[in-house]
This record gives structure tokens, C-alpha cells and sequence, in this order.
């Protein structure tokens, strides 16, 4: 008897009647690992939740079971299934500074499982807590259990919910997407975290995830869906190597690859540079006492050519994006110096406009970089204010003919941007970028909140723009994989300072800080194998 | 064409209705609203006088639609006075932050602090106790809260990836403001408007009970329902109807004001 199984699922909206999830069937034998890969609007958080009949209210069940150690849960009353959940079946969640409660602490938290559902004394829990915390890697439990969620990093919440969810030795833990909130270095901690925690309980795990190279990694069958249907299942290894469905070929061939390297002339005045940038942050006037600034650049030189793409690469609190920001003018340097074009940047000097209007950014967000209440048209159009001696059609035709580079075409002139995906969102981005053309270009992780395919159509579009209009571009990223596919020299972050520089192969090829290899080790290297799947190898980082 | 909203068609026709009496009191009114007639005190609703008399035999009808011309506008101009107050102080505290927001705001948190009518009383006695005392007293007694709601929501919208894309375009500041901060203020905006106009209506009531509201003969449907109150019991008319009236007109000012703040919202659009 399979530990879980699903049988026929068909999930619509409870009022429309459109069926999100369609006939949906998969089993979970014990100790297995099951993932679900798909795209938003996929289903598969939806099959999820139905495994534990916790479905939005919204969303009605049409058909199916889902039969856990042979008894169907739907037909369980309300107490039975709340004996089932958090006991036999355990969930982790994307968002690790969400799932824990904030106002209770960390020991609270972790006992409440075991009193609901154990019978045992205080002592024994307390022990069985500390011994938990200690497996995840907190090494003073004893303040750790004292703690409240928001003194803990990402990654260590996630840990700190797996220990949860782990005490209580559950037959299933159902993981919806429980490291994409985490950059890869940490992504991959608590990946492994999860693999041994579970390999040693006998736990059978059902992996929620858009990111099919990392699933790949960790899974022995994969199952992927869209727009709600199953469309292909099978062993890992053989989903990867050769996969039969087109859509999984899609998502293979949206995994970046590295292109051909480009010969960048680095004899040139440099667009953009920055000498021996500090930024602090913080230290602001409180009433009797100044509080301590943190130091994000602790004296940071970058230099970049024309025609060159940098990228900044660096986990979370590396101070990239901090770097950006002040390239972009948006945060002010506390010293050190920013150069355009070989001259200084100083508000009200002679150039200090020139280099406001060839200096332009994407940021990471597009739905929150477009103003809510702007068309598209006129987001597009806002820049161009300050080019004097416009005429309305003109502006229009400058309009018209950017969105036509960025392959929106003049249909969505009307729209707001909530009416628009994400993708599309980006591309109206990069057009307002655009439009001026400027010489550099800044771009914050802008590929990061992007579904896979989504995401490789709009590194293809920003290849081909760069390629046509030649500007220079910073791209900040935690994503190696991105940055493999579209830098031609790479700066390595870590602490706010640079660590490591070079072009791409050589800093992709032969590492040489311990960072980079760190970073470089999280991230699989793909080989093409024959019959349009690829093949996973393990990156051959040299040092250890 | 997008669907019009049941609650925004009450709302419509109830402030219609208002704006038509007010506008129909400047040249009809059943009876002359000031003028004493102590043969017909404290009359029940008839055929004659529709809503009953007062303890001076004034028409009651005549009297609330002289007053809802007197209560509106001055509800209309408070509100007014104290938006356009408390936007720009909320406005330039919250978008520049730092020392101009930290003096701006304790002296607003100080306002705060007093209850509004006391300080709209405090006010009073020095503009004195007319409709335009009532208007500048009670706007400038709202303006507090008004600069508050605005400066939570500017300090929320410039982190917005949006605000700081303006400035990479090389915007000013003052466009940005006006162009990117100020319509996305507009939702909590409308809001706070719409009940700012209910507690004038009220406000003008209780400022009356203490005889600093807008000084009799003059009716305004805040006096009418203080000079009710001792009647009560013998002739309830006197309190109900002016009450039923500012009911009424909070109510469609509310459906209206909701209605507004989702048109205005293109999000909202096409949304059932």
C-alpha cells in the first residue's frame, strides 16, 4: 500500500466553476521523495494542500481522493484529520518569516507539537527539542529555545521550522517551495537539512517547486504540471535526460546556459566607476544617543566598459543591491567617489544630467516598480518629459517603437499594469528604461520573481537589446545560473566588500576564494545529453 | 461599460437629494422658517406642517431644509479645509523624513493628544462663534489626524520601487510627489474624508448643546437636534427628524465615498 496516493483530483473555483486542477493522480510510497514542478498557476500548491484537505475555501473539490495509509481524508471528520496533520503528515512553507509565529518563542513554538500530539513529560520534550535543535545546527539551544523568530536569519527559520515539523517524526512532510525565499548558498544548507532529516526519520517527502535543476538534484521521481494538468512523471533522472512532454523540454531549455565568451575593449574611458565606496546605513539622530550605523560598502571599486555586462553576484547582506543604489543615485555614498564617463557625479555639476539620463535601472519587482495608477503608455512615456522638443506624436512613435523592441507590441497601450503578467510587467520595465537610450543600465535581480520560462524570454530579450543598442549593464544577481548566461565579467560580494573579480570563465571555471567556490558548489552544472535532455554533474570547483 | 454599484446608486440618489433641497430652499420653502408662531408650539407632523413645529411654532420642514444648506456646506468646507491641511503637512513630513518630519510630527502628535473638541472649543473662542469660527475651528482640529493617515501612507509608498524608479528618470521631487505619491494616497484618503464629514454633522450638534455652534434663529440641523433635547418626551419630532436627516446624509456620503475610492482605483475596475 502506497503511503499517499491521489486518485483522480479535480479542484475548480467555487464560484466560476473553472477547474484548476484536472484528474490529477500520483502516489507516495514510504521514504520517498515525490516533486511536484510547475509554474504559477501550475496547481501544484493546490494538490498539496488537497493532500491534507486544506484547500481555500474558495476552491471546491469536484472529484478524487486522496488516500492516506488507505484512508481517504476527505471522508475523515474534522477531529480525525487534525490528528493526522502536524502528527503523520508535517508542512513547511515558502516563507519562513511568516510560518513562525512572531510573538511566541522559538521553544514555545517547538513544544506545542509535541504536547498536542505526544504523550510524554516535560523533561523528555525538552530534551527531545534540544537534541532537534541541535541536529539543525543551532549551537546555543538554550538561548535558541529563549528566541523569538525575527533574531534568526532566513535560513535558520527554515531550519528552525523543519526542527518543528521533524520533532514529531511525521510518515509525510509536505515542503511547498521551502527554499526559494533563500539564496542558493543557504538553498542548498537546508536542502541537504532536509534530505538527511528526513532519510533518517523514514520520512516520504511531496516537494512543491518551480526549480526544476534543484529538484532534480534531490528527488527520485518528478511529476510536472501545468494550467493543472499532470503532463509527465517519472524517475529524475529520466525526466532530465530525456523528456518526452514538450512542455518539460521547455522548462530543460529554460535553464540558462553559458553563451560564447565577447571581447570587451577594456582600454576605454569607463562608463561607470566607483572608487573606494563606503556607505554606511543607520546611525540615525535618536533622541539622546546616535545608534551604531552598519557599514553595507566597506570600500568598493568597480569599473565598467562600454558595451560590458558586470555582474555582482553575492548572497543576501553582501551589499550588492546597496551598490546599485548608489550607482542608480538612489542611496547617497558616505564616501568614496562615482564617475561617469571618466568625471565625477556631483548634483549640480556640469555632466550631473547627462549621467542622470544614461544612467537608468530595472528593478527586481515588477509589480512594484510601475505606478498602479499609470497606462502603459504613459509609464513608458514618462521619461521622455525631459527631452525637450517633443511633439506629442513624436513621443507617441518613441513610444510605440521601444514597446515594439520589447515585444509588447502597441496592444497594451491602454492597460494598467495589473492587468498584465509578470513577464510582461518586466518588459514594459525595461522599456521605461529604455527609451531614452541610455549608455548603462542597472538591473536589480530583474529576472528573479519570474516563472522559468517566463524568465528565459526575457533574458533573450535583454541579450538581444544590449546587443542592438550597446549599452553597459550592471546586473545584480544571486542567481548563478542567470549570471553564467549573460555576464561577460563577473565581481564576487561578500560582507560589503569584493571578494573575487575577473571575466566570466575564469571566475565560473577557476574559482579562486572560498566564497565563490561555496557559491559555485550550490549550483549544478548542466551537460547537453543526446536526445534533447541534459545531464546534472556536480561543478568541478578545484580548491577542496 | 462597467457596472454600476447598487450601494453607489443609494448613495447617489441620497446626496442628489440633499444637494436638491439645499437648492430648492433658496426660492420655496413650505413656510417661513423663522417665523414665530406660538399659536402652533410643539405641533405633531400634519397635514399643514408635515414634520410638526418647534417650540416657537417654526415649520420643521422649512427649518431642515434651511439648515441642510447651512450644515452642508459648512461639513463640506471643514473637510475641505482640513484635507488640504493635512495633505500637504502629511505629504512633506512623510516624503522628507528626517528633522522637518520629527518637528512637524510632535507637534501634530501634541494636537493629537487634546481631544478635537476640546481643542476645536479652545479654537472658537478666538474666531468666534459664527459658521466660519465653526468651519476653521473644527477644520484645523481634524487636520492632526488627516496628516497622520497621509504621512503613514507617503512613508509606505516611498519604499515602492515605483517612487524610486521616478528618480532614477530624473523627476523631481516635487513631480514625484505630486504625480506618483499624492494619487495612491487617494484610497485612505476618501476614506477619512467621507467619516471627517459625518463627525462635522455631529461635531456642529455637540457644539451647539454648548452654545457655541452657529448662533439661533439660524437652523442648522446640528442646533435643531441640541434645541430637541429637552423636549424629548413630549414631542420627539423635534430630535428625530434632523437626526434622521445627518443619519441619512452619513449614510449616502459613505456609499458614495466607497464608491468613489473603487472607481478611482483602476485596479478595482471591472471587479464586481
Amino acid at each position: 500500500m502506497s503511503l499517499l496516493e491521489i486518485r483522480n483530483l479535480t479542484l475548480e473555483v467555487a464560484r466560476t466553476h473553472s477547474v484548476i486542477v484536472n484528474d490529477v493522480s500520483l502516489r507516495v510510497e514510504p521514504g520517498e521523495i515525490v516533486a511536484i514542478v510547475g509554474e504559477s498557476g501550475s496547481g501544484k500548491t493546490q494538490v498539496a494542500r488537497a493532500v491534507m484537505d486544506l484547500t481555500h475555501k474558495a476552491i471546491r473539490r469536484r472529484a478524487g481522493e486522496s488516500l492516506f495509509k488507505g484512508r481517504d481524508i476527505f471522508a475523515l471528520p474534522d477531529r480525525e484529520k487534525r490528528k493526522i496533520r502536524g502528527s503523520e503528515i508535517g508542512m513547511v512553507f515558502q516563507e519562513p518569516m511568516t510560518s513562525l509565529n512572531p510573538s511566541l518563542t522559538i521553544g514555545r513554538q517547538l513544544l506545542e507539537g509535541l504536547e498536542l500530539h505526544r504523550k510524554m513529560s516535560q523533561e523528555e520534550r525538552l530534551a527531545k527539542v534540544a537534541t532537534m535543535l541541535r541536529r539543525v545546527g543551532i549551537q546555543d539551544v538554550a538561548h535558541a529555545m529563549r528566541a523569538y523568530p525575527h533574531e534568526f536569519s532566513g535560513g535558520m527559520r527554515q531550519r528552525i521550522m523543519l526542527a518543528s515539523v521533524m520533532l514529531l517524526e511525521p510518515a509525510l512532510l509536505i515542503a511547498d517551495e521551502p527554499t526559494t525565499a533563500l539564496d542558493a548558498v543557504v538553498q542548498r544548507d537546508v536542502m541537504e537539512l532536509m534530505v538527511e532529516l528526513t532519510r533518517s526519520a523514514n520520512t516520504a517527502v511531496l516537494l512543491i517547486s518551480h526549480d526544476l535543476p534543484m529538484v532534480a538534484h534531490y528527488a527520485d521521481r518528478i511529476l510536472v504540471m501545468r494550467s493543472g494538468e499532470l503532463v509527465e512523471q517519472g524517475p529524475a533522472r529520466d525526466i532530465l535526460a530525456r523528456p518526452q512532454h514538450d512542455y518539460t523540454r521547455k522548462l530543460l531549455a529554460a535553464i540558462p546556459w553559458r553563451g560564447p565568451a565577447r571581447a570587451v575593449d577594456r582600454t576605454t574611458t569607463p562608463v561607470i566607476a566607483v572608487e573606494g565606496l563606503v556607505v554606511d546605513y543607520g546611525g540615525q539622530q535618536r533622541l539622546f544617543r546616535r545608534s551604531q550605523p552598519k557599514r553595507a560598502l566597506k570600500g568598493v571599486d568597480i569599473a565598467v566598459q562600454p558595451n560590458e555586462v558586470v555582474a555582482v553576484v553575492g548572497g543576501s547582506g553582501s551589499g550588492k543591491t546597496t551598490l546599485g543604489n548608489v550607482i542608480a543615485g538612489l542611496v547617497p555614498a558616505t564616501s568614496g567617489r562615482l564617475l561617469y564617463d571618466g568625471k565625477p557625479v556631483i548634483r549640480g555639476a556640469p555632466g550631473y544630467a547627462e549621467w542622470r539620463t544614461n544612467s537608468q535601472m530595472v528593478f527586481q519587482d515588477p509589480y512594484s516598480s510601475l505606478d498602479p495608477r499609470m497606462k502603459i503608455a504613459a509609464l513608458v512615456a514618462e521619461p521622455l518629459r525631459h527631452e525637450p522638443g517633443l511633439s506629442r506624436p513624436q513621443k507617441r512613435d518613441r513610444v510605440a517603437a521601444i514597446l515594439d523592441e520589447v515585444g509588447l507590441g502597441t496592444a497594451f497601450l491602454d492597460r494598467f499594469p495589473h492587468e498584465l503578467s509578470g513577464g510582461q510587467r518586466q518588459r514594459v520595465a525595461i522599456a521605461r528604461a529604455l527609451i531614452r537610450n541610455p549608455r548603462f543600465l542597472i538591473a536589480d535581480e530583474p529576472v528573479s520573481a519570474l516563472d522559468v520560462t517566463v524568465r528565459a524570454q526575457v533574458l533573450d530579450l535583454f541579450a538581444q537589446l544590449q546587443k542592438r543598442h550597446g549599452f553597459s549593464c550592471l546586473f545584480i544577481s544571486h542567481d548563478l545560473g542567470v549570471v553564467e548566461q549573460v555576464a561577460d565579467r563577473v565581481i564576487v560580494m561578500q560582507h560589503g566588500e569584493i571578494v573575487e573579480q575577473g571575466s566570466r570563465d575564469e571566475v565560473f571555471d577557476r574559482p579562486q576564494h572560498a566564497y565563490t567556490r561555496k557559491l559555485l558548489s550550490a549550483i549544478p552544472a548542466l551537460v547537453l545529453a543526446s536526445g534533447g535532455g541534459i545531464e546534472m554533474r556536480t561543478r568541478d570547483v578545484g580548491g577542496h | 461599460m462597467r457596472r454600476f454599484a447598487p450601494n453607489a446608486l443609494i448613495g447617489g440618489v441620497l446626496i442628489g437629494l440633499l444637494f436638491g433641497v439645499a437648492a430648492l430652499q433658496t426660492f420655496w420653502m413650505p413656510h417661513d422658517p423663522l417665523k414665530l408662531n406660538f399659536a402652533a408650539r410643539l405641533q405633531a407632523p400634519s397635514a399643514e406642517f408635515l414634520l410638526g413645529t418647534d417650540e416657537f411654532g417654526r415649520d420643521i420642514v422649512s427649518r431642515l431644509m434651511m439648515g441642510a444648506s447651512t450644515s452642508v456646506s459648512i461639513a463640506l468646507m471643514t473637510v475641505g479645509l482640513a484635507v488640504l491641511l493635512g495633505t500637504t503637512i502629511g505629504l512633506v513630513s512623510g516624503y522628507n523624513r528626517g528633522l522637518v518630519d520629527r518637528i512637524i510630527m510632535t507637534f501634530n502628535d501634541a494636537l493629537l493628544a487634546f481631544p478635537g473638541m476640546l481643542l476645536a472649543l479652545g479654537l472658537l473662542s478666538v474666531f468666534g462663534a459664527n459658521q466660519y469660527g465653526i468651519i476653521v475651528a473644527l477644520g484645523l482640529a481634524y487636520t492632526p489626524s488627516v496628516a497622520r493617515v497621509i504621512r503613514g501612507a507617503v512613508m509606505s509608498l516611498r519604499e515602492r520601487e515605483f517612487i524610486r524608479a521616478s528618480r532614477t528618470m530624473s523627476n523631481s521631487e516635487i513631480y514625484t510627489m505630486m504625480r506618483h505619491v499624492l494619487p495612491n494616497c487617494l484610497a485612505p484618503l476618501i476614506v477619512l474624508a467621507t467619516s471627517m464629514f459625518g463627525w462635522t454633522l455631529l461635531s456642529e450638534s455637540a457644539l451647539s448643546f454648548l452654545g457655541l455652534g452657529v448662533p439661533p434663529p439660524a437652523p442648522t440641523w446640528g442646533n435643531m437636534l441640541a434645541a430637541g433635547r429637552p423636549f424629548i418626551e413630549q414631542a420627539s419630532w423635534l430630535a428625530i427628524f434632523p437626526g434622521l436627516c445627518i443619519s441619512l446624509t452619513l449614510l449616502g456620503i459613505n456609499l458614495l465615498g466607497d464608491a468613489l475610492r473603487d472607481r478611482l482605483d483602476p485596479q478595482m475596475r471591472g471587479a464586481v
